[in-house]
């Protein structure tokens, strides 16, 4: 019992890019563990999924054939099945929404500790988890003393896995009925669509919560003007109603590769950089020296936006 | 019907912080009702003012001190509520299981017949607990949710899942259920003087693990927190020091220089 058992994630028939991630820390912690790595692959086209995921380093893959898309009692179901046939050490899925969606459920039926966004894994004697706290403000370590253990892990921090490799796949017999299921997939649905697309901006002018009220946003359309940028946001901002959906920058919004990012009053939250860590340049403006913001940032002010933007407007006019 | 919702206080840190032995220190903290809770309590209030007879609980794992923000949500329109808490408790560092653990016992003793929850606490983010609960106590679950309608016998969900990328699932779920309310769902009210006024006669009910049924196994960890730190940055940036327009010339030569601003 030192194997590990990764959990692939795919929507509408493509691979996501998380799984890639995931194949890497499942086979750094295996290694650690002195054990092999076994990938599962849950509903939709099984097969070309595992053909897609035959990567260097998975010693196995099971398939499951069942259903067309993601569905929260079949991941589940399936994932305490497959852990119960191979009796692994760890259980490593997403931390996506999907995964958000059945991990704590695969935790609980098992009754192994859940260890959720995990930023970095090692295991010397226990397993050891790196996660962040407080906003990303800081990072901590936690212990597990337990084990088998069950471990979500955050996208974007290990490298992808591309070397393929002929990896054996067995196909996982495992009963589920979609339609005794208590939630059922009706469908999906795309938001965001509208008059400017972010995602084609050169220049985006974006701005968070430090923004503090909506009459205020004219200060940043002011400059988005003078500069000839386009103006996007975090999420409070959409939340609130302040900007329409399609302004969104992050996770759940849009992802953007601009030349220049400005960022004003924005924290840095994960879910947000993971939509604009891709731009070229970015700048940070805060009042918050500690922000998270700066850790990805070029150029970087410590100041007041109410400070800043007006002196920065006064540039360009 | 009876509607649960989970309402947790969240610790922020304050710009400048310091962190004492594996947390922040107490005197950089702030703290204040969970944000994603937040929807969460406008959704169940929303309901209750839609459906008749329908009746609001918060549920608090906290100490005393957070009381004052389970009196926001009462400000707001939660009924009456519950604050979980007791010497084992607050010696215990609570893992995703501990706390199933303590809500479940809430649950049976509520008998809820819609537990709402935020996707996540913005302090320590894990964005377990609710999915956790729900398997426990065998309801039938959604996560991620910023979209909810009823079907007017309450026997069925229309919701829609927030995915990454702009795409949302739309997913029936049967009711009982617990749905994790994603923020956008709705839009959070401020309590009104009202409503604050009237908070402060409502019920905050405290329970300990025995009158819960449960005694100190039920919040032990596996799971322990052995360290913290700053983040070594790994940011090489460039920054703009002096006075906010000496900040904004060196800002605009840059733009400039980058040729993002015509001119
Ligand atoms: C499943 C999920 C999906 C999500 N998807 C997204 C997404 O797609 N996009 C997204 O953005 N978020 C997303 N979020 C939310 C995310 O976690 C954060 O809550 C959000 O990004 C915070 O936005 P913010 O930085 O504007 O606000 P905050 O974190 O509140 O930061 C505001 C910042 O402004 C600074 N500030 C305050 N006043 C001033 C001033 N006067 N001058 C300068 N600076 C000032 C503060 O120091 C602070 O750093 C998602 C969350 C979840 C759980």
């Amino acid at each position: 019992m030192s194997d590990v058992l990764a959990v692939a994630d795919h929507r509408r028939g493509a691979v996501r890019d998380v799984s890639f991630e995931l194949v890497r820390a499942g086979r750094e912690l295996a290694d650690d563990l002195g054990g092999e790595l076994h990938l599962a692959v849950i509903a939709g086209d099984v097969d070309e999924f595992a053909d897609r995921l035959s990567l260097a380093g998975v010693d196995a893959i099971h398939t499951v054939e069942a259903g067309e898309e993601f569905n929260h009692d079949l991941y589940a179901g399936a994932t305490v099945a497959l852990f119960e046939e191979l009796g692994p050490t760890a259980v490593l899925m997403p931390n996506s929404v999907n995964g958000l969606d059945y991990a704590p459920a695969v935790a609980n039926r098992l009754d192994v500790p859940l260890v959720a966004d995990a930023v970095d894994l090692a295991y010397d004697d226990g397993l050891e988890a790196t996660r962040e706290m407080y906003g990303s403000k800081v990072e901590t370590t936690l212990e597990v003393s337990e084990e088998p253990v069950a471990v979500t892990v955050r996208g974007g921090e290990w490298p992808a896995v591309e070397e393929t490799a002929d990896v054996p796949v067995d196909a996982f017999e495992y009963d589920f009925d979609e339609s005794a299921s208590g939630a059922r997939v009706q469908g999906f649905q795309e938001v965001g669509a509208g008059d400017v697309d972010i995602a084609d901006a050169e220049f985006l002018v974006s701005i968070g919560r430090g923004i503090e009220e909506e009459e205020n946003l004219e200060l940043i359309e002011e400059l988005a003007e003078v500069t000839g940028a386009t103006m996007s946001s975090s999420r409070p901002i959409v939340d609130s109603g302040w900007l329409p959906k399609n302004r969104q920058v992050g996770q759940s919004g849009k992802q953007v590769t601009p030349d220049v990012y400005l960022a004003i009053g924005i924290s840095g939250a994960v879910q947000h950089v993971a939509g604009m860590k891709g731009a070229e340049t970015i700048i940070a403006i805060n009042t918050d020296p500690n922000a998270p913001i700066f850790d990805i940032a070029d150029y970087g002010i410590v100041g007041d936006l109410f400070d800043v933007v007006p002196a920065l407007i006064d540039q360009f006019e | 019907m009876k509607i649960l919702v989970t309402v947790k206080e969240v610790a922020e840190a304050a710009d400048d912080f310091e962190i004492e032995g594996t947390d922040i220190g107490e005197q950089f903290l702030e703290y204040d009702l969970n944000e994603w809770d937040d929807y969460a309590v406008e959704a169940a209030v929303q309901l209750s003012e839609t459906y008749d007879d329908v009746e609001v609980v918060s549920a608090t794992i906290g100490p005393e001190r957070s009381e004052e923000t389970i009196r926001m949500a009462l400000a707001k329109g939660v009924d009456r509520a519950i604050r979980v808490w007791d010497d084992d408790v607050a010696a215990a560092d609570l893992d995703v299981a501990a706390k199933t653990r303590l809500f479940a016992a809430v649950v049976e003793e509520e008998e809820p017949d819609l537990v709402l929850s935020g996707v996540q606490a913005a302090d320590d983010g894990f964005g377990a607990t609710g999915v956790s609960l729900a398997d426990e106590i065998g309801f039938d679950w959604a996560a991620v949710v910023n979209h909810l309608e009823t079907e007017d016998d309450l026997s069925l969900a229309h919701v829609h899942r927030e995915l990454e990328g702009g795409i949302e699932e739309l997913t029936d779920v049967d009711l009982p259920a617990v749905l994790t309310i994603q923020t956008g769902l709705n839009e959070p009210r401020y309590a009104s003087l009202r409503g604050i006024r009237q908070a402060q006669s409502k019920e905050i009910a405290e329970f300990g693990l025995a009158d819960l049924g449960l005694d100190a196994d039920a919040v032990a960890s596996p799971i322990s927190r052995t360290g913290m730190y700053e983040p070594e940055t790994e940011s090489d940036a460039t920054y703009f020091d002096g006075a906010a327009d000496e900040q904004a010339a060196e800002l605009a030569a840059v733009l400039r220089e980058k040729g993002v601003v015509s001119e």
